[in-house]
């Protein structure tokens, strides 16, 4: 056990690409937690995907130890958070574990929008805020005008900013001094009840499930009986250790440290993040203040391609499930896709993540469907129920109004592309809040409908920009609205899996681009194809895929069967990355591609 | 076993692969080679081994039909064409109305040898008369012009019972009026039968870069298909119907030989890059020669054939490939023959889908590809067999 005043627990605030994860595998390194063999880039973030985009997922701890200046050993914890705003629940989780927050700003890109919110959350745990300038030996630094700018939008004092170098190792010493003589030591009292937070848990096929705690009071040993206070479960612990990022065990956890659990728990499910952990005799008797749970924000339909696949995905859904209790999941049967399921996500980019995952390490083919929000029906009849796929809107004649989710969008831009992105809000039906400048960048405040944000904003946001803007919300509320279901036919029969939400006002320009967009996504068939769209029983847009006029092979004889018979085989392996609906077929990709929009 | 003898449904017919041409055409993607000297004893001593080799294998058939194709086999020295010949009348049995074709180049220098062709053996030419209009003639790379065209033709004519030739239509500027009165010249010089082909861009083709650097304009799908439709009203009328896509004859004039490959029999390949189906005891195999002639030429003096592989078909396949070849003809394939080979019948749901879209026809277990059927052969076959 190591003594709270030589204990120092941190986490990292950093915009995507401004060196986070080099910073903190630069003090792994420094501290000597991982041989040189055993360094990698971007040590914390362990899946393939969080590697490949360069973006960290689910948060990560490391166990730093570090000789100070003033001669005394230090235990320094790091949490490792993500960055991304769809993650942001896991950011606040990790922050209440922590104390202290080192704020890396890139020296010449400056404050953005993602530093802001995740800043934000930092201050509202009450952190010990470190500013740290990072790539400070890169021609285009500005550290001056950097320091100015973070205490003009983020209102803390930079003054005493460290000037770092990530890539080189420069200024690397100082910032483990700061975090040692500016970050507070945790408080906590060995002697008292055991008190822990369950800040995360997953799934580890060895282990089975690991749990990540920090203690508050009294100490966690191996052997002893513990309960989860919230969950009234009780296991028998079988290991206690820390992360050098490797697993190492030791003997107990004391007051302010930060480690992880085994208990033979066999599910993820049975933990709960931000539960307290006590003892099953003498525990604590009241329970942290714990956390909001995480709610999903955004829901698609997942079908695999090939019908038969069902089971794969079933099983394959339930095993990423484990390790992500923010993913919610339920069966769906869709006329048109068959058997599958209605997920919840909390953004869009979780949404990729997992569709990404279930392709590649499970090797299945999807059908995604629109990306929908959840809207609240208020029935004629008084009451209320909540929608979280079109496919299920109720008898109109049956609804008193319906109502959608508002967000609240923080947009930071180089004023050049000001315009650009006040023309794109506004298309989206945004409401201005707030336009201000630090600089030469703009800061708006927009008030969006988030169905309006699912489908491509960001994407558009990042090209109207080229890439210049950054981009952070935060769920704003329901409010009533004009909204409509638009249905889509293709060959006259109406395709669930294609209909979506829109406003009333949005739902021609909508249609058009549908019908359009799913006219350059359907191959040419025999005979023609109309493809429709309708609000209720009235067409609003229309487009026809004219027939195939002429597709046969001019020479066919003795030397061009083998060659004819394996251009066929090719056609049909490409048949079977599409649905039949009726006699058409739709190409996966259809789903999605048809509801982006060039402008 | 009923794929034992499923080749004798259609029959058994010997393809020589003569690889040589004067030139290349900028539109042609077979396996043709411009060489300014061959070794005509090597090549002929090769192919007579090649043959003898390919009997051994497959004992006391009858041979109805011999091929002659190429590349331009109208080159080959006539001594050759008679080695062959000859050698497939004492290895085999060739079948006493035997269709013997030879493909010319309606050139004077090969009319020349068309009375030595004849005396070797060859009952029918099939001549590469590809325009009747010169500009096309130059623009297709051929070395010949509409006159001499004619003048080689009537030779042809006189020295042998069958005579057929080639136009190569839906040419670049080409419009639905010139191709119906070119098809109606072509109708009067015919004989009792006629190849026409729509001009297709294929890879690796002289035509395929033109036409990926926009200085080769084909006509639209739409025009090209009228030009079909036209193809089969005109033709239709002058007593010359469609019996394959691309194949039009008088009745009982259609090339037999081709129709050993629509029909699905047993044929063997003889020469560079010629493949063959052949039932043997383990069953059916595609076979298949090495491609370069000079490569071919070393194999075959090595193992006889220049073999460049055999596979295996599966039944599965089988049935497919019967599919793919007979619904070309206009008579359609057999439903009961199909599901012999490969042990599974086509989904009927399929079947009667695309009856209801006029696509296809079904008399008794015959299984017809209507006209419409026959321009989209390609995306019928495709559905049919998803």
């Amino acid at each position: 056990m190591t003594k709270t005043e030589n204990i120092r627990n941190f986490s990292i605030v950093a915009h995507i690409d401004h060196g986070k994860s080099t910073l903190a595998d630069r003090l792994i390194q420094m501290t000597g937690g991982l041989s040189e063999r055993e360094m990698t880039e971007q040590v914390l973030d362990s899946m393939d995907i969080e590697k490949e985009r360069g973006i960290t997922i689910k948060a990560q701890t490391v166990r730093l130890d570090y000789k100070a200046a003033d001669g005394e050993e230090y235990v320094l914890n790091l949490i490792d958070t993500p960055g991304h705003v769809d993650f942001a629940y896991e950011v606040s989780k990790s922050m209440q574990a922590v104390e202290g927050s080192l704020l890396v700003v890139d020296a010449s890109q400056g404050v953005e929008a993602q530093t802001l919110a995740n800043v934000y959350q930092a201050i509202e745990a009450d952190h010990e805020i470190v500013p740290v300038l990072n790539k400070i030996d890169l021609p285009a630094a500005e550290p001056e005008r950097i320091c100015t700018q973070i205490e003009d939008v983020i209102g803390i004092d930079a003054s005493e900013a460290i000037h770092t170098s990530a890539k080189s190792g420069l200024g690397m010493e100082d910032v483990l001094e700061a975090i040692v003589t500016r970050l507070p030591a945790p408080k906590g009292d060995p002697d008292a009840p055991l008190k822990a937070l369950l800040v995360d848990s997953w799934y580890d096929a060895y282990l089975g499930v690991v749990v990540l705690v920090r203690i508050m009071d009294g100490s966690l040993k191996k052997g002893q009986k513990i309960t989860m206070m919230r969950a009234g479960a009780t296991y028998p612990v079988d290991r206690v250790g820390v992360f050098t990022p490797k697993m190492v065990q030791v003997d107990e956890l004391g007051p302010g440290e930060l480690g992880f659990l085994t208990a033979s728990i066999k599910q993820v499910r049975d933990t709960n993040v931000g539960d307290t952990i006590t003892t099953e005799r003498a525990g604590a008797d009241e329970p942290l203040p714990g956390y909001q749970p995480s709610v999903p924000v955004v829901f698609c339909g997942i079908f695999p391609v090939d019908a038969a696949e069902f089971e794969d995905l079933r099983a394959a859904v339930d095993k990423l499930a484990l390790n992500d209790a923010s993913f919610s999941h339920e069966v769906e049967t869709s006329a048109a896709l068959g058997f599958g399921f209605r997920c919840g996500f909390l953004g869009l980019l979780h949404l990729e993540i997992i569709t990404e995952r279930l392709e590649r390490e499970y090797d299945i083919s999807l059908i995604t469907t629109a990306p929908s929000v959840v809207y609240k029906m208020l029935m004629k009849d008084g009451t209320e129920m909540e929608m979280h796929n079109p496919a299920d809107m109720p008898d109109v004649m049956k609804i008193e109004h319906i109502e959608e989710p508002w967000i609240k969008a923080t947009i930071l831009v180089p004023d050049e592309y000001l315009g650009d992105v006040l023309k794109l809000c506004q298309e989206r039906r945004g409401v201005q809040v707030d336009l201000t400048y630090a600089g030469t960048r703009a800061m708006v405040v927009y008030k969006l409908p988030l169905n309006e944000v699912v489908f491509d904003f960001y994407d558009r946001l990042k090209s109207v920009t080229k890439g210049y803007a950054s981009f952070d919300y935060s769920i704003d509320g329901y409010e009533p609205g004009n909204l409509v279901k638009m249905a889509v036919l293709v060959n006259d029969e109406p395709v669930d899996a294609l209909s979506v939400i829109v406003h009333r006002d949005k739902a021609e320009p909508r249609g058009r681009s549908m019908c359009e967009k799913l006219k350059e996504l359907i191959p040419q068939h025999m005979f023609k194809v109309p493809i429709q769209a309708a609000i209720g029983g009235r067409i609003i847009a229309r487009e026809t895929i004219s027939a195939l006029r002429k597709d046969v092979t001019a020479k066919c004889y003795g030397g061009d069967v083998s060659r004819k018979r394996k251009l066929l085989d090719k056609q049909k392996a490409g048949k079977k990355k599409m649905r039949q609906f009726g006699k058409v077929d739709i190409p996966q990709e259809a789903f999605i591609n048809a509801l982006k929009m060039d402008s | 076993m009923s794929g034992v003898t499923d080749w004798r449904k259609a029959g058994f017919g010997v393809y020589i692969h003569w690889p040589f041409c004067a030139a290349k055409c900028p539109y042609c993607d077979f396996n043709s080679h411009v060489r300014r000297e061959v070794d005509q004893t090597r090549w002929r001593d090769a192919l007579v081994r090649a043959l003898k080799a390919e009997a051994a294998r497959t004992p006391g058939r009858i041979v109805d039909t011999v091929f002659f194709g190429g590349g331009t086999p109208s080159l080959m020295p006539p001594e050759t064409v008679a080695a062959v010949i000859e050698t497939i009348r004492n290895e085999w049995t060739l079948a006493s109305d035997a269709e013997i074709t030879l493909e010319a180049n309606p050139t004077s220098v090969e009319a020349g040898k068309f009375r030595a062709f004849s005396a070797a053996g060859v009952n029918r030419v099939s001549m590469g008369v590809q325009a009747l209009n010169d500009t096309d003639l130059k623009a297709l790379g051929r070395m010949h012009s509409v006159a001499e065209a004619r003048a080689a033709f009537e030779i042809a004519r006189s020295v042998f019972d069958r005579v057929s030739f080639d136009l190569i239509y839906a040419r670049m500027g080409q419009g639905v009026g010139q191709w119906r009165a070119e098809l109606r010249e072509a109708l009067d010089m015919a004989v009792d039968h006629l190849s026409l082909y729509q001009l297709t861009i294929e890879a690796g083709t002289r035509f395929a870069d033109l036409y990926r650097l926009g200085k080769l304009k084909k006509p639209t799908d739409e025009a090209a298909a009228a030009m079909y439709d036209a193809t089969q009203e005109i033709c239709e009328e002058a007593g010359m119907p469609a019996y394959e896509i691309s194949n039009h004859a008088r009745p009982d004039a259609q090339s037999r030989h081709n129709l050993i490959y629509w029909h699905y029999g047993d044929y063997v390949g003889v020469g560079p890059g010629a493949h063959g189906r052949l039932t043997l005891e383990r069953g059916r195999v595609a076979t298949e020669t090495m491609l370069a002639p000079e490569a071919w030429l070393e194999a075959a003096e090595r193992d006889a054939i220049g073999s460049a592989g055999e596979t295996a078909i599966t039944p599965e396949d089988q049935a497919t490939e019967y599919l793919l070849m007979c619904l070309r003809l206009r008579e359609g394939a057999d439903l009961a023959r199909y599901e012999a080979l490969g042990g599974a019948a086509l989904n009927p749901a399929r079947i009667a889908e695309l009856v209801g879209d006029g696509m296809l026809e079904q008399k008794g277990t015959q299984l017809i590809a209507t006209a419409q059927g026959r321009i989209l052969l390609n995306a019928l076959l495709a559905k049919l067999l998803t």
